[in-house]
């Protein structure tokens, strides 16, 4: 147990190396001068020169590589251009918005998407799993920045019963901080659950169609027992997978939903830095954005040896 | 020769009209979504013609106009009408979506098929898919356009990118198994090449998953197109794309929501639609893959 957990958690490094690789072979496979790309069309050659300088864009390739690998070990994630702050420093102040958001998301739309699934899948073929399978499909296909404003329109401006915009920290108090969450998380979370409810469906009625679930029904037991018991414990391993995979969705629209409900988190410091074209910035986010993957990766892969006894490692 | 006899029990052998016709009847969300696309297609190739004025023209005196006969759609901060914006909007939406599907497939199936036959190359080629999985699409996106100029083409560069290795994956897993089919052991018994193995007769039966992951690649780009553009790292802001109309709208929110409402439905009919034929071909042309289950968003 413990020297799997270990070999899983080295198995992330080479994954992490290669991000990392990536990231910063972007910056060299761009076309053209990376340094003058990055300062913008007005800015002069002293400019250029300062931030190929800053990049360490004037050194050998073999150097700033081991340089920027040492640096990301230890940490350091570079100095932001625009800002002259620490990169770190930048990402940190921003986390905890959008840490909020996302959690409140996840658990939201597990709560709600299994359910549906599993409902869809018991009563397969009915009005009830056909609106399930309705949702899902419109949940992957309604862009995440307009249903924002949709809601926006309806619930705060005509209804006017959630706030507009804005982000209020848990430490306000919790009934704030989640009537600001709602609106958000709705928008963020509709993909997801359309994943999620879709994934629950289809592994449930896998399951349905085994024979112990049969012998269960038979023997007596209540139909709700057999569904959560039987069915849906032998269906949740997809389920679980999915929920990790999903969250790379989620983390791709919270920079829009974040940028749509003025929420200060990561996705605002991502579009102030493309707007800057803050590179140090940029490489960062996606540095921490894909740790953050990767690992949730990892805890579902732990998962399946709790939720499936049958695996050992 | 000897593939000749043996190939149609993978491949589809039924006669086309009869297959296709029954098709259409079996799965009207399908053919719903089909001709919504082609719908749009015509628009966007005659975008001129469909009662459509110049989409840059400015109009001060008509701005911020709600929607009338006139401006069926309305008109946006600088008067310029949005029905017009809305149609050649389209152009920028369909051309990405489709690019998009079309160059991650080619580059995909050509990565995968080496991956999946070659053993020394899959160990290197399947490490670098997997760091290059792990970032989030949409960043990845972000930080290329962040290092290229705003056009078009660099977009659809920067979201093919990230769809590659799901291509790979997806591909590398079928030459996997057809790599074990008898068909395939038969021609290289008679000493064909690699290259006739991996094109003559594992390239062929790739085409129908590869078909149906190409929907859901395409209607990623297009919504991920919007995202760029919304989020300022897409198209320039002079070619009227549906994801620019709606950035330029959303401080008008409270007074013209028309200007984010049409574009917006557009794009998600477009997705929608998208969507439904990916759908209804993977339960027509791919039953083994029918299960709920999404390649493309799922991975």
């Amino acid at each position: 147990m413990i020297a799997y957990l270990l070999r899983r958690l080295l198995a992330t490094i080479p994954v992490m190396l290669v991000v990392a690789l990536f990231v910063f072979a972007l910056l060299h496979l761009s076309p053209g001068d990376p340094a003058a790309v990055i300062a913008g069309d007005y800015a002069s050659p002293e400019d250029i020169e300062r931030i190929r300088h800053k990049l360490g864009l004037d050194a050998p390739l073999h150097q700033q590589l081991a340089i920027w690998l040492w640096q990301v070990v230890r940490g350091d994630l570079g100095t932001s251009i625009f800002s002259n702050l620490p990169v770190s420093k930048l990402i940190g102040q921003r986390l905890e918005p959008t840490l909020t958001l996302t959690a409140c998301t996840m658990i939201f739309a597990v709560l709600l998407a299994v359910p549906m699934g599993v409902v869809a899948a018991w009563k397969a073929g009915t009005w009830i799993d056909r609106s399930v399978m309705v949702f899902a499909v419109l949940g992957f296909s309604l862009p995440v920045f307009w249903l924002g404003f949709l809601f926006i329109f309806g619930f705060a401006l005509k209804l006017q019963i959630l706030p507009v915009q804005g982000y209020v920290s848990i430490r306000e108090g919790l009934w704030p901080c989640l009537r600001h969450l709602v609106l958000p998380s709705l928008t963020l979370g509709m993909v997801y659950m359309a994943l999620i409810a879709r994934m629950t469906r289809a592994s449930m009625l896998e399951v349905l169609r085994e024979d112990y679930i049969r012998t269960a029904h038979a023997k007596g037991l209540k139909p709700h027992v057999v569904l959560l018991w039987h069915a849906l414990k032998n269906a949740s391993l997809p389920i679980v997978t999915v929920i990790g995979v999903g969250v790379a969705l989620l983390i791709g629209g919270v920079v829009v939903t974040e940028s749509v409900f003025a929420i200060p988190g990561l996705g605002r410091l991502t579009v102030d830095a493309i707007l800057h074209r803050d590179y140090p910035v940029i490489q960062g986010i996606i540095l921490i954005f894909s740790a953050i993957y990767v690992l949730i990766n990892l805890l579902v892969d732990l998962m399946y040896m709790v939720l499936d006894p049958r695996i050992r490692y | 020769m000897v593939t000749a006899t043996v190939q149609p029990h993978l491949v589809e052998d039924r006669p086309r009209s009869a297959s296709l016709l029954r098709m259409l009847r079996r799965n009207p969300t399908m053919v719903g979504g089909a001709c919504f696309l082609l719908a749009m297609l015509v628009a966007a190739a005659g975008a001129p013609y469909f009662g459509t004025i110049d989409p840059e023209e400015l109009n001060p005196i008509d701005r911020l106009r709600g929607p009338s006969l006139t401006y069926w759609f309305g008109t946006d901060m600088l008067g310029r009408d949005l029905y017009s914006r809305t149609v050649y909007g389209s152009r920028i939406s369909l051309m990405v979506g489709l690019c998009v599907a079309v160059l991650s497939l080619t580059i995909g199936l050509a990565i995968g098929l080496l991956s999946g036959y070659l053993r020394r190359v899959d160990a290197v080629v399947m490490r670098i898919m997997d760091g290059i999985m792990a970032i989030p699409a949409i960043l990845l996106a972000i930080a290329l356009m962040a290092l290229m100029n705003a056009s078009a083409q660099n977009v659809i560069l920067a979201l093919t990118i990230p769809e590659i290795p799901r291509v790979v994956r997806l591909v590398r897993a079928l030459v996997l198994s057809l790599r074990e089919q008898a068909f395939v052991e038969a021609s290289r018994a008679v000493g064909a090449s690699i290259w006739r193995v991996l094109l003559r007769h594992v390239t062929p039966n790739t085409i129908a998953p590869l078909i149906v992951q190409g929907t859901y690649i395409c209607a990623s780009a297009v919504i991920f197109e919007a995202y760029l553009s919304f989020l300022g790292a897409g198209t320039p802001p002079n070619i009227p794309s549906w994801g620019n109309i709606m950035a330029e709208g959303r401080t008008y929110v409270q007074i013209a929501f028309w200007i984010i409402l049409f574009p917006g439905l557009f794009l998600a009919l477009t997705v929608l639609a998208v969507n439904l034929l990916g759908d209804g071909l993977r339960d027509t042309l791919d039953p083994k893959l029918a299960r709920g289950f999404r390649g493309g968003l799922a991975e």
